[in-house]
């Protein structure tokens, strides 16, 4: 691969920089001073982009990728790559799927409890030294509450196993029902915001479901409803969002990615009923490494004509 | 005076300290005459009241952590059930309790899920550095170091580990162990468990000691009652076998580890991380541990929810119902 022209969209991971540094002859769109500057230059011989959830492929920059061949993104979410123009133009598209499930779905557990037991919050209150006037205030149990899951792909299905074995009963919403799991199907996503504690967001962000948790969602999980996400911000109505928080229209919400990273809405960091992460879902550094990996493999794969080993276009 | 209606209600002491009160006292009163020597008008020693009305009391109330000694044992003759409102009884005298044959059940069962629930709280976040990253957001320094996204990671110098894969070590497989085991495993831990005695019905590896339980584990999660033998089982050789990059969760008693030998590792940067809820001398907490951010830490609340305290009172209304029509007890404490 050691001549292929290959464009780093964002940096990502410095395992990944370094291989591909060694392995091909890596371009870092994050570094130039100029990018039209450097497209005109580079733009016919760049032969594959790697992206990340922050930036991918889009419209524009394929097409001034003439010779693009595939799309890798260091991610499970293609939101930000083009795949109708990927389509339309035979560029491969493949991302890193399996190799994160695991993690993201700790993280979804994780903000679940720390919501309803105030974890960070009660962290806060031992440092602080106030626990020596006097214990914390009661929280709230999570065992046994209803979890609502919006998307049961690999992700929803891992964080329902979870959830589980804390004996919360478990319900989702997706584009299809899935028998062959035992779960409770809802199918409108209204219906399962009313009858969850929890609604976690597991989905894809596709123009289908932009804004797919908008005020009427919202106000049926209620104000003693708490929502997670940890799929991506664009899922969620974010000012309705917060003017709900605001309100004490929704109990709480557990939130490790936002419309605007790494914006967050200060309106949120004085209340004690959300927790708010730096999109860390995929964050450890097995993981990264894993996908990474994932990513070298793929490109490898199609440079040396074998099958790509998780292709989506 | 007990009225007519009161009288034919079966007879529950209460032993309690001033400020330990329970919230369901009164509908416990539906149901039994409670005597409790702090009621007592006009005012009178604890031991005076029991002196004097107790003597045919078979069943003793105990708010936790009002210590009940063999002295205040000496005094209650006719006793054979002793109900706790927590999971450790390490206030009760146990040995003497043995010794007059008089059941303790505790409030094991009712609290375990609570507790599971912190004990994996912790160490999900000790091992993912979240409600640090919380704290990262909320100073506005996600937004600031924006340009360079993995600043967090920076930040901290720390290897962000994951769940999947490690090795979790149980000291004291009891219910609330058997409750951590369960959600651990939901992640693919694999668990590991040290106890008094092997038990035959658990799929785990059991290990004899603290010690070899630590030298097959990266994470320790302490769980077990608080005893003589138990004072520290979490020592210095323990915390040193369970390696650098090790863990350790302590939802049992602050007395189970060697605190001044575990905060020195951990300022050391010999142990990897610790989630802790509970301390050798509450509320005070070794204002060393603040400033790390391998370390989270909890006011001993892993069981304040009121779900919580509901099935407590629901296990102690049972549990005294049960004794008075001579039915099998619940979470009832196993002696040595």
């Amino acid at each position: 691969m050691e001549s292929i022209n290959v464009l780093m969209t964002y940096p990502m991971n410095d395992y990944l920089e370094q291989q591909l540094e060694k392995r091909c002859n890596l371009h870092k769109l994050w570094t130039v001073p100029e990018k039209s500057a450097f497209l005109a230059t580079h733009s016919n011989s760049i032969r594959a982009v790697v992206g990340n959830s922050t930036v991918g492929a889009n419209a524009e920059l394929i097409e001034a990728l003439p010779k693009l061949e595939i799309v890798a993104t260091c991610s499970v979410g293609l939101d930000k790559i083009d795949l109708v123009k990927c389509r339309e133009k035979g560029i491969r598209v493949t991302n890193t799927p399996d190799v994160l499930t695991d993690d993201v779905a700790d993280l979804g557990i994780w903000l679940m409890l720390a919501v309803l037991r105030q974890l960070c919050q009660c962290d806060q209150y031992v440092r602080s030294g106030k626990w020596k006037n006097g214990d914390y205030m009661l929280t709230t149990k999570f065992t046994g509450k209803r979890v609502g899951i919006l998307g049961l792909g690999r992700i929803g299905m891992a964080i329902a196993k979870r959830a589980e074995a804390f004996s919360c009963t478990i319900s989702y919403f997706s584009r299809t029902e899935k028998p062959e799991t035992k779960y409770k199907y809802y199918p409108s996503l209204v219906h399962l915001a009313a009858n969850s504690d929890i609604l976690v967001v597991a989905c894809a962000l596709t123009e289908e479901t932009r804004h797919i948790i908008n005020r009427e969602v919202i106000d049926a999980l209620g104000p003693k409803g708490v929502l997670i996400n940890i799929a991506r911000g664009a899922h969620v109505d974010e000012s309705e969002l917060v003017s709900a928080l605001i309100e004490g229209r929704l109990g709480g919400a557990g939130l490790d990615v936002f419309e605007n990273e790494p914006e967050v809405p200060e309106e949120l960091f004085q209340l004690d009923n959300v927790v708010l992460l730096p999109h860390v879902g995929t964050a450890t550094v097995g993981t990264r490494q894993a996908m990474a990996d994932l990513v070298i493999d793929n490109l490898e794969a199609h440079f040396l004509n074998k099958s790509l080993l998780s292709p989506v276009v | 005076m007990a009225t007519a209606q009161e009288e034919e209600l079966p007879l529950v002491l209460v032993h309690r300290i001033p400020n330990f009160d329970f919230p369901f006292k009164h509908r416990l009163q539906a149901q039994f005459r409670l005597l409790d020597p702090l009621d007592s008008v006009p005012p009178e020693s604890t031991h005076s009241f029991i002196s004097r009305h107790a003597a045919s009391v078979r069943v003793l109330l105990c708010v936790d952590p009002t210590p009940i000694s063999r002295d205040l044992l000496s005094l209650l003759p006719s006793l054979q059930l002793i109900v706790c409102s927590s999971a450790g009884v390490d206030h009760v005298d146990l040995i003497e309790c043995r010794r007059r044959s008089i059941a303790v059940t505790n409030a094991g069962k009712a609290f375990s899920p609570d507790v599971a629930d912190l004990a994996v709280g912790l160490l999900i976040d000790v091992l993912r550095r979240v409600s640090a990253g919380d704290r990262y957001v909320r100073a506005g320094l996600w937004a600031r170091n924006g340009e360079y996204p993995l600043g967090f990671k920076i930040l901290l110098k720390h290897q962000f580990s994951n769940a999947f894969g490690k090795r979790v070590g149980i000291v004291g497989l009891g219910s609330i162990g058997g409750e951590i085991a369960k959600r651990l495993e939901s992640f693919g831990c694999a668990i590991g468990y040290n106890s008094r005695r092997k038990k035959p019905s658990v799929p785990f590896p059991w290990y004899k000691t603290a010690y070899d339980l630590a030298i097959n584990s990266d994470i320790l999660i302490v769980c077990c009652a608080l005893t003589e033998e138990t004072r520290h089982i979490v020592n210095k050789d323990v915390m040193v076998a369970l390696g650098k990059g090790g863990v350790i969760i302590n939802v049992g008693r602050g007395a189970l580890i060697d605190e001044k030998e575990l905060v020195q590792l951990l300022v050391q940067g010999e142990l990897g991380g610790a989630g802790l809820d509970v301390f050798e001398n509450e509320p005070d907490v070794p204002e060393e541990l603040f400033s790390l951010n391998n370390v989270v830490l909890s006011p001993h609340c892993a069981v304040a929810t009121p779900e919580c305290f509901d099935a407590l009172e629901e296990l102690i209304t049972a549990n005294l119902k049960a004794f008075f029509s001579s039915k099998p007890l619940q979470s009832v404490v196993e002696f040595d």
